[in-house]
């Protein structure tokens, strides 16, 4: 995973809705088509942080499995953090490419 | 990070071992319906999220500020670990202790002469007016400690200035409250009408003087009390303002009371009484000081006028100088003396920290002691951090895992330093109990040899922000470096050994013995420095002071309160003589204006053969029987008669006299003349007797030549002269008789007794406290640092255990074994001594001027401190080699 990027995934998949640890984590293996492989020691630290700048919101419920879990949910704040983040994601990219493929 | 979070950080924790644990079940939920076994999964799944505890102590120290946290584990660690070894523990914290105790108790001596600054408002604004002390000279009379002004310059000063927004003249004085009998005698000041208004201090009962109350020729003036006065003389009562308080005879009003935070404007000194500067006539009895401008008894302070800097006060004072000396030229001056007067150039200073006459006098003993104070302190640092690296080198092992599992050595140093940080807050918190129970102790040793001396021993901001300064840096000298040296190991090597190394590397040795050789060195130099101002002070007082001062009681005697009348002052002098003389137990008695070694005296320009001398000797007038009350042998010629009275002017001098004046060696019947100022008859005097060389004023001045004159043949009389009585009596015994052969003759007088004895050792109270301090802070150093070998050399064997062994069973005997071990602490000794040396020859400059009758390179000093701490290292290390050398070869062998 490149560093830094943890955060802005896990913002772009509690778009979507609210979710627990673990299925953040599978779903963004997922949708990366598991390029992405989330260590899982390293979310919940990441979770944490998250919640204590106010961008996630976080409340008890019960998973699919029946089993009570810790929910997140994006905050209107994480939201602007959200579009924020992913339009200098763009930007960087957009960079990159400048530079490793400059013929184009 | 949330404050709200570091106070519930259990509460997160505990939130997040669950939210994992969810999470770990959700995985393994996922893992077996992929078809796992329910072990399979299990460990999949804990696999994938790594250590559960890693994860959960990431985010409890997101929780945290992280810092204080583990600082703060830190001194509980270092706590926990000093209780369980309380033995070192109290050693370290002890040594620690006594060093910071003795820095700080002398540091508040310091700060309350130097530092403390006065407690009234603004006072970095006051400034204090003195004399340039290298400018012109003036004859006449000066009295009290601050003796600068005279009223007529006071006048002129005061009306000259612009500097200053208000301005105040103050005197220090010393009244008699009684009405006859035993003196009582109270600190008295002078102070101009503007004075209280000028500091700003206000009255806490009644009023203070203002400047009504201080006009020239004021016939009943009020005077104000101090708050510690008032409460010692009257009770604190509150009628006390209104009633009468009597001065040397004279009945005054008292119209205040101070407020007691106020206790004067002099360090060292508090007062009782003030009163205004035109009641000094009229209680000292003597004409008018305004018109009389050679009287100098006051000094000056000054609240700047706004914007004005010290600096700037200090120029206009310069500047007034030639203005107000010239329209203060007392009449009576010659050419020279008028030269000599305008000359004369005032200065202002800052005042912020009071006036003190102390200053000058204490300083140079003061920063010495603070000096050696700070030996002690790097002595007893030194020991610790010896204790310390003992203590480094037996956890070794417990260091090494600690690296080994992956702590940084950065952390594993902090810890270490935090339990020094441990001892030095302990240690110095014992040393501020120490120093406020020394200081107490201490001032109360400067104030029995220099009575009337006052110190403010509280301890303040200043002390305790310099207590913890030393804390700081006694923890970083005795904690840093064993901490490097105790983490800087190769865990893997260190474990393999087992701490049983079969030999310690010599480097670690290496920095205990230069510390051990450290120790040494400054003992050797605080043991000198003790020697030699005990010798200072023995050889000040045992020396051959020209009188016997054994079994002497002196009289100060006050006749202005009994209004003795001056005219038949010759036959009431001598009736008092002569019945103090008759007392049983008296052997012989005399009267003298001045005392001896009292620091007090006079001298005069005299013309011999014609010529004006160019040195002045010193003058005494005394009684009959003054050679025989002090025993000082008469060589040539007689003492003083009866009959004297009414021939022409005689005198006796002294062989340092004969020596000066008359080198052929015959003084006998020879005559000189005392130089009085122009138009006055110049008086000639006849030498009648030589006495033998005596100390004047002073124990360190050398023989000066004295002339005695005959009290009897004095032009007027001495109001305040002094009776020496010699006897075998006890003194107390002695001063009631006295007492009452004196009331019997006039109930008024007053009188105040002294032993001779007392007189010598106030004046060689500065070399007292010198040798005591000393003494106490050498035997320290050399307690500190003998216990210090003793534990390095308690060290080192026992690490040399094996070795030992290995020599034993080699064929060394217990004989060769002792002097192996005795030979090695000698080494360090001999070392640490030759450096001690060195120092010691360096420093002794510093003290030269303290000393007296030795040099501050005196051999016998230097060998008996040498051969007194070698004798001492022998012994210290001779225990630990007797140890070594009932070590026994197989045990010890077996050990490995």
């Amino acid at each position: 995973m490149v560093p830094g990027t943890l955060d802005l995934l896990v913002l772009k998949t509690l778009a979507i809705g609210p979710a627990h640890g673990h299925t953040i984590a599978h779903a963004i293996e997922h949708r990366s088509e598991d390029v992405l492989q989330v260590e899982h020691g390293s979310l919940y630290p990441a979770l944490h942080r998250l919640e204590d700048r106010g961008w996630i919101a976080s409340f008890w419920g019960t998973s699919e499995n029946n089993r009570r879990a810790r929910y997140y949910r994006l905050t209107p704040k994480g939201r602007q953090q959200l579009v924020h983040q992913t339009s200098r994601w763009d930007a960087i990219v957009r960079a990159v490419n400048r530079i490793l493929r400059p013929a184009e | 990070m949330a404050i709200w979070r570091f106070f519930r950080r259990s509460f997160w924790d505990d939130e997040r071992a669950r939210e994992i644990a969810a999470h770990l079940a959700h995985e393994i939920d996922d893992n077996i319906a992929r078809g796992m076994s329910a072990d399979a999964a299990r460990t999949a799944a804990y696999r994938k999220l790594g250590n559960p505890t890693l994860v959960r102590e990431d985010i409890y120290t997101m929780n945290t500020l992280r810092f204080l946290e583990s600082v703060w584990q830190d001194l509980r660690y270092g706590v926990r670990l000093l209780r369980r070894s309380p033995l070192f523990a109290a050693v370290a914290i002890i040594t620690l202790a006594l060093g910071t105790g003795a820095n700080t108790a002398m540091f508040q001596i310091a700060n309350a002469v130097w530092l403390r600054t006065l407690p009234v408002p603004h006072p970095e604004q006051l400034a204090q007016v003195q004399l340039d002390p290298g400018k012109g000279s003036r004859a006449g009379e000066r009295t009290g400690r601050y003796s600068v002004l005279s009223v007529p310059e006071w006048e002129q000063l005061q009306r000259r200035q612009t500097v200053f927004a208000s301005m105040a003249a103050w005197g220090t004085a010393r009244f008699n409250l009684a009405q006859g009998g035993p003196m009582q005698l109270a600190d008295g000041v002078w102070v101009s009408g503007s004075f209280f208004d000028t500091i700003g201090v206000h009255a806490f009962r009644g009023r203070t003087l203002q400047p009504p109350d201080d006009r020239r020729g004021c016939s009943t003036p009020g005077v104000v009390l101090s708050y510690a006065f008032w409460q010692r003389h009257f009770g604190g009562d509150d009628t006390a303002v209104g009633r009468t308080l009597m001065l040397d005879g004279h009945a005054l009003e008292i119209i205040g009371v101070t407020p007691p935070s106020f206790t004067g404007i002099e360090v060292g000194r508090s007062f009782d009484v003030a009163a205004p500067v035109c009641a000094e006539p009229l209680i000292d009895h003597t004409p008018d000081p305004a018109t009389r401008s050679t009287f100098w008894f006051l000094t000056a302070i000054g609240r700047l006028a706004p914007g004005m800097s010290v600096e700037q006060a200090d120029a206009q004072m310069t500047a007034l100088s030639p203005a107000i000396y010239s329209s203060t030229v007392p009449a009576t001056y010659d050419a020279e003396t008028r030269r000599e007067y305008l000359a004369l150039t005032l200065r202002a200073l800052p005042a912020n920290t009071g006036v003190s006459a102390l200053r000058a006098d204490y300083e140079q003993p003061v920063w010495l002691l603070l000096g050696l104070t700070a030996l002690v302190l790097f002595i007893a640092c030194a020991n610790v951090a010896n204790l310390m690296l003992a203590r480094a080198s037996v956890r070794m092992r417990e260091i090494s895992v600690r690296l080994a599992i992956g702590a940084s050595r950065r952390r594993v140093i902090r810890q270490l330093v935090s339990e020094s940080l441990v001892i030095a807050l302990l240690g110095s918190f014992a040393g501020l109990l120490i120093a406020r129970w020394s200081t107490g102790g201490l001032i109360a040793l400067i104030s029995r040899m220099d009575p009337g001396l006052w110190l403010d021993g509280r301890a303040d901001w200043r002390v305790f922000a310099f207590a913890a300064a030393i804390a700081a840096i006694a923890c970083v000298t005795f904690g840093v470096a064993p901490a490097l040296r105790g983490t800087a190991v190769n865990p893997g090597a260190a474990m393999k050994a087992g701490g049983r190394g079969t030999i310690e590397s010599a480097s670690r040795f290496g920095l205990r013995s230069a510390l051990v050789v450290a120790q040494v060195a400054l003992s050797l130099v605080l043991v000198v420095s003790a020697l030699l101002f005990g010798r200072t002070l023995r050889n000040l007082t045992g020396q051959e002071l020209g009188f016997d001062a054994r079994n002497i009681l002196v009289a100060a005697i006050d006749l202005t309160p009994a209004h003795v009348p001056a005219d038949p002052s010759a036959m009431f002098h001598a009736r008092l003589l002569d019945r103090i003389r008759a007392i049983p137990g008296v052997t012989a008695a005399a009267e003298m204006s001045v005392l001896p070694i009292s620091g007090s005296g006079w001298n005069e320009r005299i013309v011999v053969g014609g010529r004006e001398a160019a040195k002045l000797p010193m003058f005494n007038r005394v009684s009959s029987g003054f050679f025989d009350t002090m025993r000082t042998p008469l060589l040539s010629g007689r003492d003083f008669q009866p009959a004297d009275a009414t021939r022409p002017p005689v005198a006796i001098v002294t062989q340092a006299f004969v020596h000066e004046y008359f080198p052929d060696g015959h003084p006998l019947a020879r005559t000189f003349e005392i130089n009085t100022p122009v138009g006055t008859p110049r008086i000639t005097y006849t030498i009648i007797g030589v006495a033998q060389d005596s100390k004047y004023n002073s124990l360190r001045r050398a023989f000066p030549p004295i002339v005695y004159t005959d009290v009897d043949q004095a032009p007027q009389d001495d109001a305040a002269p002094h009776v020496m009585v010699r006897t075998m009596l006890p003194a107390s015994t002695l001063s009631d008789a006295l007492s009452r052969a004196i009331a019997e003759i006039n109930p008024g007088i007053a009188v105040r007794y002294e032993s001779m004895e007392d007189v010598i050792e106030r004046a060689s109270s500065r070399e007292r406290l010198m040798a005591t301090l000393s003494a106490v802070f050498g035997g320290l150093a050399v307690l500190i640092a003998t216990v210090g070998l003793y534990g390095v050399m308690s060290y080192i064997v026992a690490r040399r255990r094996t070795e030992i062994g290995v020599r034993m069973a080699l064929g060394a005997d217990s004989r060769r074994v002792q002097r192996m071990v005795v030979m090695q602490a000698a080494w360090l000794v001999i070392a640490g001594l030759a450096l001690g040396a060195v120092l010691t020859a360096l420093g002794g400059r510093a003290a030269a001027s303290l000393l007296f009758g030795v040099q501050p390179t005196d051999p016998a000093a230097f060998v008996i401190a040498l051969s007194g701490l070698f004798a001492l290292a022998v012994v210290a290390s001779w225990l630990p080699a007797h140890r070594a050398s009932r070590v026994d070869p197989t045990a010890a062998l077996r050990e490995e």
